[in-house]
């Protein structure tokens, strides 16, 4: 019988790429531990190295259970493919490096992980490859900050930990003027809450350590094309993407727009990227997060329910100054929110104790089902210092623009039972309090 | 590399290796809201293996200039020119859902010039539901999404073009909107449709095929079912079957079974 019609979410989170072994009859997704795979005849290997059939050889490069992993995301994204490198950043550093060399250009918002920052603020600079930071909300900044050398439009859907919510639509219109594409880190969203693509967006990646995974116990990324972005036209209009328009030395003169009129990025960041960097994603790790992926609808519905009602009682709080949610009509985004992001804007945010920095402390360490430690996206609600921690790298005026204080505490909620994240959240509240007096 | 046809600039892909015009010439004709890249794994097997590959982008479609075919005689008449472009006297053709209705009718005007047919998920007639056909010129978006569900069988294929980690729902949806962009003049969609659904000469070109023909079909083809190319198949002088596990974008989906087929029929 053919096959299924337009599947839903959760249909795919369950089934995009995957089907019975057809040797086994295994109904979960192998694990294929195995660096290599035999070829069939001499013929066949010569094939599959010169790309005129497809499967694979070395699972630096492709791997049939990471495989089922690109192929899921892509499905959740609407992507046309994905690939599956070792942790976020890896995946981060393959486009860029995928895109451009050194005398190249990115303009980025401000409000960015502290470790995409400290990528492009130092170092990618070191490789010749300059970044101008603008606000998210800046729209006119984004324009301005364009050069004749920009190669890529950079930021995230809701930005860590601020929650400024980029204006996909916006922000990727001024990026396709210029004739570059729209990066989205999707990290904190995951395709449940917003698909990037579907707004503008040319290429998303994610840090699989966190929510599509899950349960913080693996580091991986991913990165979706969303076969939008024309590079042979932007090429032959502002000759920017050599790297994927003309002939490459490094694959028998390949020019990959003219092998794919839609992946011609996918091709060059495997065939290349993967190749010859190498940041691989172990398929012992694919394989945990798509076990994270089958529950993902179900534990982001979980997760946004609990923030709900954590950001209720943190804005009612006498000892609590900002509130960092969109769900909040004072957030700056909470307009653009309720309309990309109607599910929810994710359960990473911060807020402002009304205390010192030493009342700061005294609330982290009273927490018990707050976990205190640098992660966000697991199934445990998990809380951090930025200032202290994660963007301990950021200077004063940085961590200004990003929208971060000395005293700000980060949260990520979990899927415990909300009354008891909200008892513990009362009681290291009252410990702040006192540890003040 | 470009060709000149009837006046404009024709996008063809070689398969990654140089036009020679000593060798063997197979063409590609792609279907309805393709172009040349859904060929890519099969067409650079042979060029890499003995054959001259032109694959175009019909007129009007992607990189190629001119006015989209309105018929599939008129599409007929452009392959031709393409070869009188090409310098190439006698070519096998290989041509997908319209594009196989498009070489049929060249085989079918100018047998002398065909070496060999190759009739990928083909139909005749190629009627297309009213609704599909409404949609394609009102609401592409709603038939892209339908002919993506018409067009694949699994969630789950084998690594297919372009690879490992492709999602094949997500490439032909992808692709068929950047095909629609790429002519603002023309929507290309409907046109192509519409010269499928009026196409009346398959039944006299196919008993006027001298060439060897292969027709290749999808088991799990809904868009263009096996059954619905028998009356084709029982008038071809020379026809034979080979029956692959696919949905109609095959040579997507299945390319190892479609290009195993084709190596075994392609013989220079």
């Amino acid at each position: 019988m053919p096959g299924y019609s337009d599947p839903g979410f959760d249909t795919l989170a369950l089934h995009a790429g995957a089907a019975p072994d057809p040797t086994t009859g295994a109904r979960a997704v192998p694990i294929h531990l195995s660096t290599s795979f035999v070829f069939e005849s001499s013929e066949h290997a010569a094939a599959l190295f010169n790309l005129e059939r497809a499967g694979h050889v070395y699972s630096r490069i492709s791997n049939p259970t990471n495989a089922v992993l690109e192929q899921r995301v892509s499905a959740l994204e609407g992507g046309i493919g994905a690939i599956s490198t070792a942790s976020g950043q890896a995946a981060l550093h393959l486009t860029i490096a995928t895109l451009m060399g050194a005398g190249s250009h990115i303009v980025a918002s401000t409000a960015l992980y502290g470790g995409s920052q400290n990528l492009l603020h130092y170092t990618m600079r070191r490789f010749g490859i300059d970044t101008t930071f603008v606000r998210p909300g800046d729209i006119d900044g984004w324009r301005d900050a364009v050069r004749s050398n920009t190669k890529l439009f950079f930021g995230e859907t809701v930005g860590n930990p601020g929650l400024d919510v980029l204006d996909i639509a916006t922000v990727s219109d001024i990026a396709h003027e210029a004739g570059v594409p729209l990066l989205v880190d999707s990290t904190l969203t995951t395709p449940w809450l917003l698909k990037p693509l579907e707004h503008g967006a040319d290429l998303v990646y994610h840090s699989a350590t966190k929510f599509l995974s899950g349960h913080g116990t693996v580091i991986a990324g991913i990165v979706v094309d969303g076969g939008s972005f024309d590079w042979a036209a932007s090429n032959a209009r502002t000759g920017k993407f050599g790297e994927l328009a003309e002939p490459y030395e490094g694959f028998h003169n390949m020019v990959f727009t003219d092998e794919s009129t839609i992946g011609a990025f996918l091709l060059r960041a495997r065939r290349e990227g993967l190749r010859d960097f190498g940041a691989c994603l172990s398929p012992h790790s694919a394989w945990l997060v798509l076990q994270g992926i089958e529950t993902l609808s179900l534990r982001m519905a979980r997760h946004m329910d609990n923030t709900a009602k954590v950001v209720e009682f943190l804005a009612g709080h006498s000892f609590v100054g900002r509130v960092g949610h969109p769900l909040l009509e004072s957030h700056p985004s909470h307009a653009l929110a309720q309309k990309l992001l109607p599910r929810g804007a994710g359960s990473v945010f911060s807020f402002d104790l009304l205390g010192s920095r030493e009342q700061g402390k005294a609330f982290v360490d009273a927490l018990q089902v707050f976990s205190h430690l640098a992660n966000v996206g697991d199934c445990r609600s998990l809380v951090i210092h930025p200032a202290s921690t994660t963007h301990f790298r950021m200077s004063d005026e940085a961590l200004a623009a990003g929208g971060i204080s000395q005293g700000t505490i980060r949260l990520s909620i979990g899927l415990e039972d909300p009354a008891d994240l909200l008892e513990d959240l009362k009681r290291a509240l009252r410990a702040a309090e006192k540890a003040g007096a | 590399m470009e060709l000149n046809v009837h006046g404009s600039k024709t996008f063809c892909y070689t398969g990654g290796k140089p036009f020679d015009p000593a060798k063997p010439t197979a063409i590609f004709i792609h279907g309805v809201l393709n172009d040349h890249s859904v060929w890519i794994l099969q067409t650079r097997s042979l060029a890499h293996h003995g054959w001259n590959v032109l694959a175009p982008d019909l007129p009007g479609h992607g990189r190629s200039a001119g006015d989209p075919p309105t018929s599939v005689e008129a599409a007929s008449a452009f392959v031709l020119a393409l070869m009188d472009a090409a310098g190439v006297d006698k070519a096998a053709l290989v041509g997908h859902s319209f594009g196989a209705l498009i070489a049929l009718e060249t085989a079918g005007q100018a047998a002398q010039r065909v070496s060999q047919l190759v009739l990928v998920g083909v139909a005749f007639p190629m009627k297309v539901s009213p609704i599909l056909l409404e949609a394609s010129q009102n609401d592409p978006e709603k038939a892209i999404a339908m002919v993506n569900t018409f067009s694949h069988s699994t969630l789950a294929p084998p690594p297919s073009a372009l690879g490992p980690g492709t999602w094949l729902y997500g490439g032909t949806r992808a692709l068929m909107r950047r095909v629609l962009a790429s002519n603002p003049r023309v929507n290309v969609f409907y046109t192509g449709f519409k010269a499928c659904d009026s196409y009346a000469g398959g039944a006299a070109a196919m008993p006027k095929v001298t060439a060897p023909t292969l027709f290749i079909l999808g088991l799990q083809d809904q868009m263009t079912p096996p059954r619905a190319a028998q009356s084709l198949v029982k008038a071809a002088q020379r026809g034979t079957v080979a029956m692959v596990p696919g949905g109609h974008q095959m040579m997507l989906e299945a390319p190892d079974a479609v290009l195993a087929a084709l190596r075994g029929f392609l013989q220079p």
